[in-house]
């Protein structure tokens, strides 16, 4: 049936169009099938970098379509790297990363090892470890705003049953220190069980014989965890950071939920900076420059860790 | 056989008929886009009307404040044909009338004989004119709106709390007329066990986001004699901007914040105010009129329990009130311009403007508001018009939203966050303010 109706077309197609394609070779049908995705990927990931980029050179402004467009050459990124508010954001941002990757490595890889002891009802626990990850980060930033509330909220009431403080004066969100604490503790509540996944696939892959060899040899198990299991899984550990770092470089939904950069600029990191820049100041030529500042920097960090990383595993 | 035959024909030709005259119908039909509030269901009812008397339909995109200017601007800006109708801030007119975006109002005026000394004069500078104080019109006032306080009635008429704040501060408990007596009230009331709950001074903006605490500080900055510019230098802002009268405001604000406001209340702007008081938190509340109408009808604060105040008066004696509200114009990207200026046409006739305030919305037109009836008929009328009689605005220049933004950082940085001092902040503003008018060339 099929093979009739191939016949079918085939006998339809005028004959010129016929003698093109009989002419077309392997490698010519093959770009023939991806130039479809070629071309959606050049249009909606290739083409916009290239715009941003001219733009960035640019005065132009998205709400002032009917201005003329000037070119500044490279005052626009002259003016970010002078600016001593984008220099807080990025001190924002990289205090941000460090903590939340700090913890969330540490207490990862910490479940993960426990729930790779594989302990009676590991499954459950894995799964309900799991929920965080599961949530979205709409629901777990309203979420988590109620909970920090002074007079309502959960966990003021928790902190001042175990600190006896009263709960009204805990105001995680309003107090210039505890605020970024506040979007810490949340990211790590939320992201540790994705860090937990990678590195429990880590400690999974590590062969069983080895250990046993271990015991053989009569190693602590201190030993086999610094000898074995700790430079095993560390290629898996790295990545997670890789993962973290890039999506917490780049963190602005529970930022923007929980404080909206505030008190202040206090959590102003600088993926609010940008967005303030771009859609509310509507400074677009500033803004690009400024996003291409973060994709270089984001981009040539993750490429000396890359490095680092195929390091580690040739090892 | 045959009769069926005609029965289907006639099936036919009925549902075609009526998909035609649908489609005609939906042709014709309005979109008026707004902000998601109280106003927007009056507007809903108030419309109906126009469709019955028109036959043209009316349908609505609401949003809510929090996405209001992201995503009309952007709709504005993509030159799309969404709105046919936009109710606009009153800060939007400039950039909306330099970039084309509102169909210009004077020669549709001139030939409807829609005249605009019929409307509040504040309301038309503010919401239709740009330039402001020349006669180009680019909206007509729709909403009038001005922030004013509320306060709780029932709790300032305890004779108890009456004689022990008499004994306190000199003076009988009531609706403040400066903003020191304001802060004394705040001040007796914070931390105050009232029917067995706590209770706080007074919420204020502080809202970082969007327009919060600019809306907020300003409501007291003006009252102390700030000043956008040199009235007789424009974009002169040096010594206007950071007087020193401006600076004791803003450490007023500041001050306020400190002491009288409730716990946590450290990005709080009109929702986060209503329920505020609503809760029974707080014994005043700052917010714009247009949540009058709501907070009077509330069970738990509303009816006797509830009155209303202007904005008090500075230590030189000037009040000022930050005005909000907006205008309604016609969108100039959309096809159906014609329909939306009679819709426009229809807004401003006097009955429609009766019936607008009877729902809930703010009137602009002098006919309503100098109707000896009106400041009767709701507890909160006369309060809505002294305030009106007072306000100021925002920039409303093309850049008014990075001007915005830049006086929501250093408001929220020094007043919130407690850095740095007023004087550092009304001179960062300055100097963030002198960025912007440079970069577009009017310095």
């Amino acid at each position: 049936m099929l093979n009739r109706t191939a016949e079918n077309v085939a006998r339809a197609t005028p004959e010129p169009l016929a003698r093109k394609v009989r002419g077309i070779s392997d490698k010519g049908l093959a770009w023939l099938f991806i130039s479809p995705t070629i071309l959606l990927l050049l249009a909606i990931n290739i083409f916009p970098l290239f715009w941003a980029i001219y733009l960035s050179f640019t005065n132009f402004r998205a709400n002032r379509p009917n201005e003329v467009v000037k070119n500044l050459g490279f005052a626009n990124y002259q003016r970010i790297l002078d600016d001593q508010d984008i220099w807080i954001a990025m001190q924002t941002t990289a205090h941000f990363v460090f903590w939340t990757i700090l913890l969330q490595t540490l207490i990862g890889f910490t479940l993960a090892w426990l729930i790779d002891r594989k302990f009676r009802g590991h499954a459950f626990w894995t799964t309900l470890i799991l929920v965080p990850m599961m949530l979205s980060p709409a629901v777990v930033g309203n979420f988590w705003r109620f909970l920090y509330e002074p007079q309502i909220g959960l966990f003021s009431y928790v902190i001042s049953f175990v600190s006896g403080i009263p709960p009204t004066s805990i105001q995680m969100l309003s107090n210039v220190s505890l605020a970024p604490w506040s979007i810490i503790i949340v990211d790590t509540w939320m992201w540790t069980p994705y860090v937990m996944l990678i590195c429990l696939a880590g400690l999974r892959s590590i062969p069983e014989y080895i250990y046993e060899a271990a015991e053989v040899d009569r190693a602590s198990n201190w030993r086999q965890f610094w000898s074995i299991t700790l430079p095993m899984a560390l290629p898996f550990i790295m990545l997670a950071v890789l993962f973290r770092g890039i999506e917490n470089f780049k963190m602005f939904d529970m930022v923007n939920l929980l404080t909206g950069g505030g008190p202040g600029s206090t959590t102003e990191v600088a993926s609010i900076t940008l967005k303030r820049q771009a859609f509310e100041s509507w400074r677009t030529g500033y803004s690009s420059a400024f996003a291409i500042i973060l994709f270089v920097a984001v981009f040539g960090l993750a490429n000396i860790y890359v490095k680092a990383l195929n390091k580690v595993k040739q090892r | 056989m045959k009769s069926r035959l005609k029965l289907a024909l006639g099936l036919t030709s009925a549902i075609a008929a009526s998909t035609a005259v649908s489609n005609a119908a939906q042709a014709e039909d309005l979109t008026l886009c707004w902000a998601a509030w109280d106003p927007a269901n009056a507007l809903v009812e108030l419309s109906k009307d126009f469709t019955k008397e028109t036959g043209i339909g009316m349908k609505f995109e609401f949003v809510p404040w929090t996405n209001y200017a992201d995503r009309f601007l952007n709709e504005l800006n993509s030159h799309g044909k969404l709105c046919d109708l936009i109710i606009g801030d009153s800060q939007w007119i400039g950039g909306a009338a330099e970039n084309g975006h509102y169909v210009k109002l004077n020669d549709f005026f001139d030939k409807e004989k829609i005249s605009m000394d019929d409307f509040v004069p504040a309301t038309v500078v503010g919401y239709s004119e740009w330039p402001k104080n020349t006669p180009n019109y680019w909206a007509l006032p729709a909403m009038g709106d001005v922030v004013g306080w509320t306060y709780r009635k029932d709790w300032f008429s305890k004779p108890e709390l009456q004689k022990e704040f008499k004994e306190k501060y000199g003076w009988d408990l009531g609706p403040p007329t400066t903003f020191d007596q304001l802060k004394q009230i705040a001040e007796f009331f914070q931390k105050r066990q009232i029917d067995g709950k706590t209770v706080y001074g007074a919420s204020i903006y502080t809202e970082r986001g969007s327009e919060g605490i600019t809306m907020g500080a300003m409501d007291v900055l003006y009252s102390y004699g700030f000043q956008y510019e040199n009235p007789k230098k424009p974009y002169e802002m040096e010594g206007f901007v950071n007087s020193e009268k401006s600076v004791k405001g803003l450490e007023f604000y500041k001050a306020l914040y400190d002491c009288c406001t409730p716990p946590g209340a450290s990005n709080s702007y009109m929702g986060e105010g209503v329920d505020a008081f609503k809760s029974g938190q707080v014994a005043m509340h700052m917010n714009f009129a247009f949540t009058w109408p709501g907070l009077q009808k509330d069970e738990n604060v509303g009816g006797d329990k509830i009155g209303y105040f202007v904005n008090p008066k500075g230590p030189d004696g000037d009040q000022f009130a930050q005005l909000g509200g907006q205008g309604i114009s016609v969108v100039s990207y959309s096809d159906k311009q014609e329909a939306a200026l009679k819709y426009i046409k229809w807004f401003a006739n006097k009955d429609v403007q009766s019936k607008w305030w009877s729902l809930g919305g703010y009137s602009c037109l002098n006919a309503v508001v100098k109707d000896p009836k009106f400041p009767a008929s709701q507890p909160y009328a006369q309060t809505f018009l002294d305030s009106m009689a007072i306000v100021k605005d925002f920039w409303a220049e093309p850049s008014y939203a990075p001007l915005l933004q830049a006086s929501q950082k250093r408001f929220h940085d020094y007043v919130v966050a407690g850095q740095g001092s007023a004087k550092d902040a009304l001179d960062g503003l300055v100097k963030d303010w002198t960025q912007v008018f440079q970069d577009d060339g009017k310095m």
